[in-house]
Protein backbone atom coordinates (compact mmCIF):
# COMPACT_ATOMS: atom_id res chain seq x y z
CA UNK A 1 0.00 0.00 0.00
CA UNK A 2 2.98 2.27 0.63
CA UNK A 3 5.87 2.45 -1.75
CA UNK A 4 8.94 4.65 -1.60
CA UNK A 5 10.86 4.97 -4.84
CA UNK A 6 14.36 6.45 -4.70
CA UNK A 7 13.20 8.84 -1.98
CA UNK A 8 15.87 11.45 -1.28
CA UNK A 9 15.98 14.70 0.60
CA UNK A 10 18.66 17.32 1.05
CA UNK A 11 18.65 20.35 3.32
CA UNK A 12 20.88 22.78 1.49
CA UNK A 13 24.03 20.74 0.98
CA UNK A 14 23.20 18.21 3.72
CA UNK A 15 21.90 14.90 2.38
CA UNK A 16 19.52 13.51 4.96
CA UNK A 17 18.23 10.49 3.04
CA UNK A 18 19.50 9.04 -0.19
CA UNK A 19 17.41 6.89 -2.55
CA UNK A 20 15.37 5.01 -0.02
CA UNK A 21 13.33 2.21 -1.57
CA UNK A 22 10.71 0.46 0.48
CA UNK A 23 7.45 -1.39 -0.06
CA UNK A 24 4.99 -1.88 2.77
CA UNK A 25 2.05 -4.25 2.38
CA UNK A 26 -1.42 -3.69 3.78
CA UNK A 27 -1.62 -4.61 7.47
CA UNK A 28 2.13 -4.87 7.97
CA UNK A 29 3.94 -3.44 10.98
CA UNK A 30 7.28 -2.16 9.73
CA UNK A 31 9.87 -0.74 12.10
CA UNK A 32 12.51 1.57 10.75
CA UNK A 33 15.59 1.64 12.90
CA UNK A 34 18.87 3.42 12.48
CA UNK A 35 21.60 5.37 14.26
CA UNK A 36 20.78 8.92 15.30
CA UNK A 37 20.98 11.31 12.40
CA UNK A 38 20.05 8.73 9.79
CA UNK A 39 17.20 10.83 8.47
CA UNK A 40 14.44 8.80 10.11
CA UNK A 41 12.33 11.84 10.85
CA UNK A 42 12.95 13.26 7.38
CA UNK A 43 11.66 10.01 5.94
CA UNK A 44 8.53 10.14 8.06
CA UNK A 45 7.89 13.81 7.28
CA UNK A 46 8.19 13.10 3.57
CA UNK A 47 5.63 10.31 3.77
CA UNK A 48 3.26 12.47 5.83
CA UNK A 49 3.53 15.25 3.25
CA UNK A 50 4.94 17.67 5.83
CA UNK A 51 8.00 18.30 3.68
CA UNK A 52 8.38 17.93 -0.04
CA UNK A 53 11.23 15.51 -0.72
CA UNK A 54 13.85 16.84 -3.12
CA UNK A 55 13.96 13.56 -5.03
CA UNK A 56 11.98 10.38 -5.60
CA UNK A 57 8.34 9.62 -4.97
CA UNK A 58 6.06 8.38 -2.25
CA UNK A 59 3.22 6.23 -3.53
CA UNK A 60 0.23 5.54 -1.34
CA UNK A 61 -2.13 2.94 -2.81
CA UNK A 62 -0.31 3.49 -6.09
CA UNK A 63 -0.93 7.23 -6.15
CA UNK A 64 1.86 9.79 -5.63
CA UNK A 65 1.58 11.75 -2.39
CA UNK A 66 1.15 15.49 -2.79
CA UNK A 67 0.50 17.40 0.42
CA UNK A 68 -0.81 15.54 3.46
CA UNK A 69 -2.56 12.38 2.32
CA UNK A 70 -5.99 11.33 3.49
CA UNK A 71 -6.16 8.20 5.62
CA UNK A 72 -2.88 8.84 7.33
CA UNK A 73 -2.19 9.73 10.94
CA UNK A 74 1.03 10.50 12.78
CA UNK A 75 1.93 9.89 16.42
CA UNK A 76 4.89 12.04 17.39
CA UNK A 77 7.40 11.43 20.14
CA UNK A 78 6.72 14.72 21.85
CA UNK A 79 3.16 14.24 23.05
CA UNK A 80 3.26 17.36 25.21
CA UNK A 81 3.83 19.50 22.13
CA UNK A 82 1.59 17.53 19.85
CA UNK A 83 -1.51 17.63 22.04
CA UNK A 84 -3.43 20.89 22.44
CA UNK A 85 -3.29 22.05 26.07
CA UNK A 86 -6.41 24.22 25.74
CA UNK A 87 -8.52 21.18 24.87
CA UNK A 88 -9.69 18.24 26.97
CA UNK A 89 -8.51 14.77 26.01
CA UNK A 90 -11.88 14.17 24.35
CA UNK A 91 -11.66 17.34 22.27
CA UNK A 92 -8.07 16.55 21.30
CA UNK A 93 -9.04 13.12 20.06
CA UNK A 94 -12.15 14.43 18.31
CA UNK A 95 -10.48 17.33 16.51
CA UNK A 96 -9.10 15.48 13.44
CA UNK A 97 -12.54 13.92 12.94
CA UNK A 98 -13.71 17.28 11.61
CA UNK A 99 -11.90 16.20 8.47
CA UNK A 100 -14.25 13.26 8.30
CA UNK A 101 -17.26 15.56 8.21
CA UNK A 102 -18.79 14.16 11.40
CA UNK A 103 -21.08 16.29 13.56
CA UNK A 104 -20.16 17.01 17.18
CA UNK A 105 -22.19 14.16 18.63
CA UNK A 106 -20.60 11.54 16.41
CA UNK A 107 -17.15 13.03 16.87
CA UNK A 108 -17.50 12.81 20.64
CA UNK A 109 -18.81 9.25 20.45
CA UNK A 110 -15.91 8.15 18.25
CA UNK A 111 -13.38 9.96 20.44
CA UNK A 112 -14.76 8.36 23.57
CA UNK A 113 -14.62 4.92 21.96
CA UNK A 114 -10.96 5.49 21.03
CA UNK A 115 -10.13 6.67 24.56
CA UNK A 116 -11.78 3.54 25.89
CA UNK A 117 -9.53 1.41 23.70
CA UNK A 118 -6.44 2.96 25.22
CA UNK A 119 -7.89 2.64 28.72
CA UNK A 120 -8.61 6.32 29.28
CA UNK A 121 -12.40 6.46 29.16
CA UNK A 122 -12.41 7.93 32.67
CA UNK A 123 -10.02 10.73 31.76
CA UNK A 124 -11.93 12.14 28.77
CA UNK A 125 -12.58 15.47 30.50
CA UNK A 126 -9.01 15.91 31.69
CA UNK A 127 -6.58 18.29 30.08
CA UNK A 128 -3.21 17.05 28.80
CA UNK A 129 -1.29 18.96 31.46
CA UNK A 130 -3.29 17.19 34.15
CA UNK A 131 -2.00 13.82 32.89
CA UNK A 132 1.20 11.82 33.17
CA UNK A 133 3.44 11.42 30.12
CA UNK A 134 2.22 7.89 29.48
CA UNK A 135 -1.41 9.00 29.64
CA UNK A 136 -0.72 11.86 27.24
CA UNK A 137 0.86 9.51 24.72
CA UNK A 138 -2.16 7.23 25.08
CA UNK A 139 -4.32 10.22 24.14
CA UNK A 140 -2.12 10.78 21.07
CA UNK A 141 -2.54 7.14 20.10
CA UNK A 142 -6.30 7.38 20.67
CA UNK A 143 -6.38 10.45 18.44
CA UNK A 144 -4.74 8.49 15.65
CA UNK A 145 -7.03 5.48 16.20
CA UNK A 146 -10.22 7.53 16.18
CA UNK A 147 -9.24 8.93 12.81
CA UNK A 148 -9.10 5.35 11.50
CA UNK A 149 -6.21 5.86 9.11
CA UNK A 150 -5.11 3.12 6.77
CA UNK A 151 -1.52 4.05 7.47
CA UNK A 152 -0.26 5.01 10.90
CA UNK A 153 3.13 6.68 11.15
CA UNK A 154 4.83 6.70 14.55
CA UNK A 155 7.92 8.81 15.13
CA UNK A 156 9.77 7.48 18.20
CA UNK A 157 6.37 7.20 19.88
CA UNK A 158 7.66 5.68 23.12
CA UNK A 159 10.91 7.61 23.36
CA UNK A 160 9.80 10.00 26.09
CA UNK A 161 8.17 7.66 28.58
CA UNK A 162 9.63 5.48 31.31
CA UNK A 163 10.56 1.86 30.59
CA UNK A 164 7.48 0.29 32.09
CA UNK A 165 5.08 2.65 30.35
CA UNK A 166 6.99 2.00 27.18
CA UNK A 167 6.30 -1.73 27.36
CA UNK A 168 2.63 -1.09 28.07
CA UNK A 169 2.34 1.28 25.12
CA UNK A 170 4.13 -1.15 22.78
CA UNK A 171 1.65 -3.87 23.63
CA UNK A 172 -1.26 -1.48 23.45
CA UNK A 173 -0.22 -0.35 19.99
CA UNK A 174 0.18 -3.90 18.71
CA UNK A 175 -3.18 -4.93 20.14
CA UNK A 176 -5.34 -2.07 18.90
CA UNK A 177 -3.69 -1.83 15.52
CA UNK A 178 -4.11 -5.54 14.86
CA UNK A 179 -7.75 -5.06 15.81
CA UNK A 180 -8.16 -2.27 13.23
CA UNK A 181 -6.05 -3.96 10.57
CA UNK A 182 -3.92 -0.86 10.32
CA UNK A 183 -0.62 -0.62 8.50
CA UNK A 184 2.05 0.83 10.75
CA UNK A 185 5.39 2.41 10.03
CA UNK A 186 7.18 2.90 13.34
CA UNK A 187 10.40 4.81 13.54
CA UNK A 188 12.71 4.14 16.46
CA UNK A 189 16.35 4.17 17.44
CA UNK A 190 15.76 1.30 19.82
CA UNK A 191 16.89 -2.01 18.31
CA UNK A 192 15.04 -4.07 20.92
CA UNK A 193 11.81 -2.27 20.29
CA UNK A 194 12.04 -2.60 16.52
CA UNK A 195 12.33 -6.37 16.77
CA UNK A 196 9.63 -6.69 19.41
CA UNK A 197 7.04 -4.58 17.65
CA UNK A 198 7.76 -5.17 13.97
CA UNK A 199 6.69 -7.76 11.43
CA UNK A 200 9.69 -6.45 9.56
CA UNK A 201 12.69 -4.37 10.55
CA UNK A 202 14.20 -1.99 8.05
CA UNK A 203 17.64 -0.67 8.96
CA UNK A 204 18.82 2.72 7.75
CA UNK A 205 22.49 3.68 7.52
CA UNK A 206 24.04 6.85 8.93
CA UNK A 207 23.25 10.02 6.98
CA UNK A 208 22.69 10.11 4.11
CA UNK A 209 20.26 7.43 5.22
CA UNK A 210 19.65 4.54 2.92
CA UNK A 211 18.26 1.04 3.44
CA UNK A 212 21.03 -1.34 4.52
CA UNK A 213 18.91 -4.15 5.84
CA UNK A 214 15.36 -5.44 5.55
CA UNK A 215 14.71 -8.33 7.88
CA UNK A 216 11.48 -10.24 8.38
CA UNK A 217 10.63 -10.90 12.01
CA UNK A 218 9.18 -14.33 12.47
CA UNK A 219 8.33 -14.55 16.11
CA UNK A 220 5.31 -16.37 17.44
CA UNK A 221 2.37 -14.18 18.38
CA UNK A 222 0.87 -12.80 20.41
CA UNK A 223 4.07 -11.21 21.60
CA UNK A 224 4.83 -10.99 25.24
CA UNK A 225 7.29 -8.66 26.90
CA UNK A 226 8.96 -11.44 28.89
CA UNK A 227 8.64 -14.58 26.78
CA UNK A 228 9.21 -13.02 23.38
CA UNK A 229 12.29 -11.21 24.52
CA UNK A 230 13.92 -14.38 25.89
CA UNK A 231 13.43 -16.41 22.70
CA UNK A 232 16.65 -17.42 20.94
CA UNK A 233 15.22 -16.09 17.71
CA UNK A 234 14.57 -12.69 19.31
CA UNK A 235 18.06 -12.48 20.75
CA UNK A 236 19.70 -13.45 17.44
CA UNK A 237 17.62 -11.04 15.41
CA UNK A 238 18.29 -8.26 17.86
CA UNK A 239 22.03 -8.86 17.51
CA UNK A 240 21.72 -8.91 13.75
CA UNK A 241 19.83 -5.60 13.66
CA UNK A 242 22.24 -4.15 16.19
CA UNK A 243 25.19 -5.00 13.97
CA UNK A 244 23.53 -3.44 10.96
CA UNK A 245 22.72 -0.27 12.91
CA UNK A 246 26.36 0.00 13.94
CA UNK A 247 27.42 -0.42 10.34
CA UNK A 248 29.06 -3.86 10.78
CA UNK A 249 28.83 -6.56 8.16
CA UNK A 250 25.93 -8.85 8.92
CA UNK A 251 26.76 -12.40 10.04
CA UNK A 252 24.07 -14.36 8.30
CA UNK A 253 22.50 -17.07 10.34
CA UNK A 254 22.37 -20.16 8.11
CA UNK A 255 19.08 -21.19 9.69
CA UNK A 256 17.31 -17.96 8.86
CA UNK A 257 15.76 -15.66 11.36
CA UNK A 258 13.61 -16.61 14.23
CA UNK A 259 12.25 -19.89 12.92
CA UNK A 260 12.59 -21.69 16.23
CA UNK A 261 9.97 -21.44 18.87
CA UNK A 262 10.39 -22.21 22.50
CA UNK B 1 -0.15 37.17 35.00
CA UNK B 2 0.43 38.61 38.47
CA UNK B 3 -1.14 36.53 41.14
CA UNK B 4 -3.06 38.38 43.82
CA UNK B 5 -3.60 36.58 47.08
CA UNK B 6 -5.33 37.65 50.27
CA UNK B 7 -2.15 38.52 52.17
CA UNK B 8 -0.61 40.71 49.48
CA UNK B 9 -3.94 42.47 48.90
CA UNK B 10 -4.26 43.18 52.62
CA UNK B 11 -0.74 44.64 52.81
CA UNK B 12 -1.43 46.84 49.79
CA UNK B 13 -4.57 48.16 51.43
CA UNK B 14 -2.74 48.81 54.71
CA UNK B 15 0.00 50.71 52.86
CA UNK B 16 -2.48 52.86 50.95
CA UNK B 17 -4.59 53.57 54.01
CA UNK B 18 -1.46 54.43 56.02
CA UNK B 19 -0.32 56.98 53.43
CA UNK B 20 -3.77 58.56 53.31
CA UNK B 21 -3.86 58.85 57.11
CA UNK B 22 -0.41 60.47 57.19
CA UNK B 23 -1.41 62.98 54.48
CA UNK B 24 -4.67 63.77 56.25
CA UNK B 25 -2.85 64.37 59.54
CA UNK B 26 -0.19 66.53 57.87
CA UNK B 27 -2.87 68.66 56.23
CA UNK B 28 -4.78 69.09 59.46
CA UNK B 29 -1.58 70.02 61.32
CA UNK B 30 -1.07 72.85 58.85
CA UNK B 31 1.62 71.42 56.58
CA UNK B 32 0.02 73.29 53.68
CA UNK B 33 -2.78 75.73 53.01
CA UNK B 34 -5.85 73.51 52.90
CA UNK B 35 -7.82 76.32 51.26
CA UNK B 36 -5.64 75.82 48.19
CA UNK B 37 -4.87 72.10 48.36
CA UNK B 38 -7.76 70.27 50.05
CA UNK B 39 -7.47 67.57 52.70
CA UNK B 40 -7.48 63.91 51.76
CA UNK B 41 -10.86 63.42 53.43
CA UNK B 42 -12.36 66.30 51.41
CA UNK B 43 -11.06 64.88 48.15
CA UNK B 44 -12.33 61.38 48.90
CA UNK B 45 -15.70 62.80 49.87
CA UNK B 46 -15.86 64.74 46.57
CA UNK B 47 -14.88 61.64 44.62
CA UNK B 48 -17.77 59.79 46.22
CA UNK B 49 -20.19 62.63 45.49
CA UNK B 50 -19.06 62.77 41.85
CA UNK B 51 -20.42 59.27 41.31
CA UNK B 52 -23.94 60.66 41.65
CA UNK B 53 -23.27 64.06 40.06
CA UNK B 54 -25.19 64.20 36.72
CA UNK B 55 -22.73 66.64 35.14
CA UNK B 56 -19.77 64.39 35.96
CA UNK B 57 -21.62 61.25 34.89
CA UNK B 58 -22.31 62.70 31.42
CA UNK B 59 -18.57 63.30 31.06
CA UNK B 60 -17.69 59.90 32.48
CA UNK B 61 -20.05 58.14 30.09
CA UNK B 62 -18.52 60.02 27.17
CA UNK B 63 -14.98 59.05 28.18
CA UNK B 64 -16.02 55.47 28.79
CA UNK B 65 -17.61 55.21 25.35
CA UNK B 66 -14.54 56.69 23.67
CA UNK B 67 -12.31 54.28 25.60
CA UNK B 68 -14.40 51.22 24.74
CA UNK B 69 -14.55 52.13 21.06
CA UNK B 70 -10.82 52.81 20.98
CA UNK B 71 -10.12 49.41 22.52
CA UNK B 72 -12.41 47.66 20.05
CA UNK B 73 -10.82 49.41 17.07
CA UNK B 74 -7.37 48.54 18.48
CA UNK B 75 -8.26 44.86 18.76
CA UNK B 76 -9.89 44.80 15.32
CA UNK B 77 -6.73 46.20 13.72
CA UNK B 78 -3.89 44.81 15.83
CA UNK B 79 -4.97 41.18 16.29
CA UNK B 80 -5.46 40.32 12.58
CA UNK B 81 -2.36 42.33 11.67
CA UNK B 82 -0.34 40.57 14.37
CA UNK B 83 -1.56 37.14 13.26
CA UNK B 84 -0.59 37.91 9.69
CA UNK B 85 2.82 39.33 10.58
CA UNK B 86 3.50 36.48 13.00
CA UNK B 87 2.70 33.80 10.43
CA UNK B 88 4.21 35.38 7.32
CA UNK B 89 7.86 36.02 8.07
CA UNK B 90 8.61 38.09 4.92
CA UNK B 91 5.70 40.43 5.73
CA UNK B 92 7.01 40.88 9.27
CA UNK B 93 10.52 41.64 7.98
CA UNK B 94 9.10 44.19 5.54
CA UNK B 95 7.04 45.99 8.18
CA UNK B 96 9.41 45.70 11.15
CA UNK B 97 11.44 48.90 10.48
CA UNK B 98 8.22 50.87 10.08
CA UNK B 99 6.91 49.52 13.40
CA UNK B 100 10.19 50.33 15.16
CA UNK B 101 10.01 53.86 13.76
CA UNK B 102 6.35 54.56 14.58
CA UNK B 103 6.17 52.87 17.96
CA UNK B 104 8.33 55.32 19.98
CA UNK B 105 6.49 58.40 18.65
CA UNK B 106 4.40 59.63 21.58
CA UNK B 107 0.75 59.59 20.71
CA UNK B 108 0.34 62.94 22.49
CA UNK B 109 2.67 64.55 19.95
CA UNK B 110 0.21 63.61 17.24
CA UNK B 111 -2.73 65.39 18.88
CA UNK B 112 -2.25 68.75 17.06
CA UNK B 113 -2.07 66.93 13.74
CA UNK B 114 -5.09 64.78 14.50
CA UNK B 115 -7.11 67.82 15.57
CA UNK B 116 -6.55 69.29 12.11
CA UNK B 117 -7.57 66.04 10.43
CA UNK B 118 -10.81 65.41 12.32
CA UNK B 119 -13.71 67.75 12.85
CA UNK B 120 -15.42 65.29 15.17
CA UNK B 121 -13.85 65.18 18.65
CA UNK B 122 -14.75 61.54 19.41
CA UNK B 123 -13.04 60.34 16.25
CA UNK B 124 -10.01 62.44 17.08
CA UNK B 125 -9.79 60.98 20.60
CA UNK B 126 -10.26 57.42 19.38
CA UNK B 127 -7.50 57.89 16.81
CA UNK B 128 -5.05 59.16 19.42
CA UNK B 129 -5.88 56.33 21.83
CA UNK B 130 -5.72 53.66 19.14
CA UNK B 131 -2.33 54.88 17.98
CA UNK B 132 -0.90 54.31 21.44
CA UNK B 133 -2.84 51.16 22.33
CA UNK B 134 -2.08 49.40 19.05
CA UNK B 135 1.54 48.52 19.81
CA UNK B 136 1.23 46.29 22.86
CA UNK B 137 -1.49 44.24 21.15
CA UNK B 138 0.37 44.04 17.86
CA UNK B 139 3.74 43.10 19.37
CA UNK B 140 2.23 40.59 21.80
CA UNK B 141 0.21 38.97 19.03
CA UNK B 142 3.30 38.62 16.82
CA UNK B 143 5.28 37.03 19.65
CA UNK B 144 2.35 34.86 20.66
CA UNK B 145 2.02 33.51 17.13
CA UNK B 146 5.75 32.82 16.96
CA UNK B 147 5.59 31.02 20.28
CA UNK B 148 3.10 28.47 18.93
CA UNK B 149 4.86 25.14 18.73
CA UNK B 150 5.71 24.08 15.16
CA UNK B 151 4.91 20.50 16.11
CA UNK B 152 1.41 21.54 17.17
CA UNK B 153 0.88 22.96 13.69
CA UNK B 154 2.47 19.96 11.97
CA UNK B 155 0.23 17.60 13.89
CA UNK B 156 -2.88 19.22 12.46
CA UNK B 157 -1.34 19.44 9.01
CA UNK B 158 -0.52 15.73 9.12
CA UNK B 159 -4.24 15.06 9.55
CA UNK B 160 -4.79 16.93 6.30
CA UNK B 161 -5.93 20.31 7.65
CA UNK B 162 -5.15 23.33 5.45
CA UNK B 163 -3.34 26.53 6.46
CA UNK B 164 -6.61 28.34 7.28
CA UNK B 165 -7.73 25.61 9.69
CA UNK B 166 -4.29 25.47 11.28
CA UNK B 167 -4.37 29.25 11.84
CA UNK B 168 -7.84 29.13 13.35
CA UNK B 169 -7.54 25.96 15.40
CA UNK B 170 -3.92 26.05 16.57
CA UNK B 171 -2.27 29.42 16.03
CA UNK B 172 -5.10 31.60 17.33
CA UNK B 173 -5.81 29.61 20.51
CA UNK B 174 -2.10 29.08 21.11
CA UNK B 175 -1.38 32.80 20.85
CA UNK B 176 -4.51 33.82 22.80
CA UNK B 177 -2.82 34.21 26.22
CA UNK B 178 -0.28 36.61 24.72
CA UNK B 179 -2.98 38.52 22.86
CA UNK B 180 -4.98 38.84 26.09
CA UNK B 181 -1.95 40.29 27.89
CA UNK B 182 -1.52 42.79 25.05
CA UNK B 183 -5.17 43.80 25.30
CA UNK B 184 -4.85 44.29 29.06
CA UNK B 185 -1.87 46.62 28.57
CA UNK B 186 -3.72 48.40 25.76
CA UNK B 187 -6.75 48.96 28.01
CA UNK B 188 -4.61 50.94 30.49
CA UNK B 189 -2.83 52.87 27.76
CA UNK B 190 -6.15 53.78 26.14
CA UNK B 191 -7.49 55.23 29.41
CA UNK B 192 -4.45 57.48 29.67
CA UNK B 193 -4.70 58.66 26.08
CA UNK B 194 -8.45 59.29 26.12
CA UNK B 195 -8.16 61.54 29.16
CA UNK B 196 -5.02 63.19 27.80
CA UNK B 197 -6.66 64.04 24.48
CA UNK B 198 -9.64 65.46 26.35
CA UNK B 199 -7.32 67.59 28.47
CA UNK B 200 -5.28 68.89 25.56
CA UNK B 201 -7.82 69.23 22.80
CA UNK B 202 -10.81 70.12 24.91
CA UNK B 203 -14.38 69.55 23.78
CA UNK B 204 -17.82 69.51 25.35
CA UNK B 205 -17.83 66.23 27.29
CA UNK B 206 -15.26 63.91 28.83
CA UNK B 207 -13.51 63.52 32.14
CA UNK B 208 -10.52 65.49 30.85
CA UNK B 209 -12.84 68.34 29.91
CA UNK B 210 -14.48 68.12 33.34
CA UNK B 211 -11.08 68.39 35.01
CA UNK B 212 -10.15 71.40 32.87
CA UNK B 213 -13.38 73.19 33.80
CA UNK B 214 -12.86 72.38 37.49
CA UNK B 215 -9.34 73.82 37.21
CA UNK B 216 -10.59 77.07 35.70
CA UNK B 217 -12.95 77.36 38.67
CA UNK B 218 -10.02 76.70 41.01
CA UNK B 219 -11.77 73.59 42.36
CA UNK B 220 -8.82 71.39 43.23
CA UNK B 221 -11.07 69.08 45.25
CA UNK B 222 -13.10 68.23 42.15
CA UNK B 223 -10.00 67.95 39.95
CA UNK B 224 -8.28 65.50 42.25
CA UNK B 225 -11.52 63.65 43.00
CA UNK B 226 -12.16 63.07 39.27
CA UNK B 227 -8.53 62.01 38.77
CA UNK B 228 -8.82 59.46 41.57
CA UNK B 229 -11.92 57.99 39.95
CA UNK B 230 -10.04 57.57 36.66
CA UNK B 231 -7.27 55.77 38.54
CA UNK B 232 -9.74 53.50 40.31
CA UNK B 233 -11.37 52.67 36.98
CA UNK B 234 -7.97 51.66 35.65
CA UNK B 235 -7.37 49.34 38.59
CA UNK B 236 -10.82 47.82 38.20
CA UNK B 237 -10.38 47.13 34.48
CA UNK B 238 -6.97 45.62 35.06
CA UNK B 239 -8.21 43.37 37.85
CA UNK B 240 -11.15 42.15 35.76
CA UNK B 241 -8.92 41.36 32.81
CA UNK B 242 -6.37 39.54 34.98
CA UNK B 243 -9.17 37.48 36.50
CA UNK B 244 -10.47 36.68 33.02
CA UNK B 245 -7.01 35.61 31.84
CA UNK B 246 -6.46 33.39 34.87
CA UNK B 247 -9.77 31.70 34.22
CA UNK B 248 -9.52 31.30 30.46
CA UNK B 249 -5.85 30.43 30.19
CA UNK B 250 -5.38 28.03 33.05
CA UNK B 251 -3.69 25.68 30.57
CA UNK B 252 -1.10 28.31 29.73
CA UNK B 253 -0.20 28.95 33.35
CA UNK B 254 -0.09 25.23 34.06
CA UNK B 255 2.32 24.74 31.18
CA UNK B 256 4.46 27.78 31.96
CA UNK B 257 4.60 26.55 35.55
CA UNK B 258 5.65 23.06 34.49
CA UNK B 259 8.42 24.46 32.30
CA UNK B 260 10.13 26.43 35.04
Amino acid sequence: MLELVDLSHTYGSYRAIDRVNLKVAQGEVVCIVGPSGCGKSTLLRSIAGLIKPTGGTVLLDGKPVDGSPENLAVVFQDYSRSLYPWMSALANVGLPLRRRGLDKKRRDAAALAALEQVGLAGAAAKFPWEMSGGMQQRVSIARALAYQPKLLLMDEPFGSVDAQTREELEDLTLRVCAHHGMTILLITHDVDESVYVGDRVVVLSKAPGTVVGDLPVQLPGPRDQIHTRELDAFVRLRAEVGRLVRGMTPQRNPHGYGLETR
Amino acid sequence: MPKVNGASLLRGLIGTAGLLVVLEAAGRLGAWDTERLPLVSTVLLRAGELLTDPEFLVSARSSLTTWALALLVTIAIAVPAGLLLGMVKPAELAVRPLIEFLRPIPSVALIPLVILLYSETTHMRITVAVYAALWPVLINTIYGVRDVDPLAKETLRSFGFGPGSVAYRVVLPGAAPFIATGIRLAASVAIVLVVTSELIAGGIEGIGVYITIAASGNRLDLMIGATILVGLFGILVNALLVAGENRLFRWHRARAGAAT
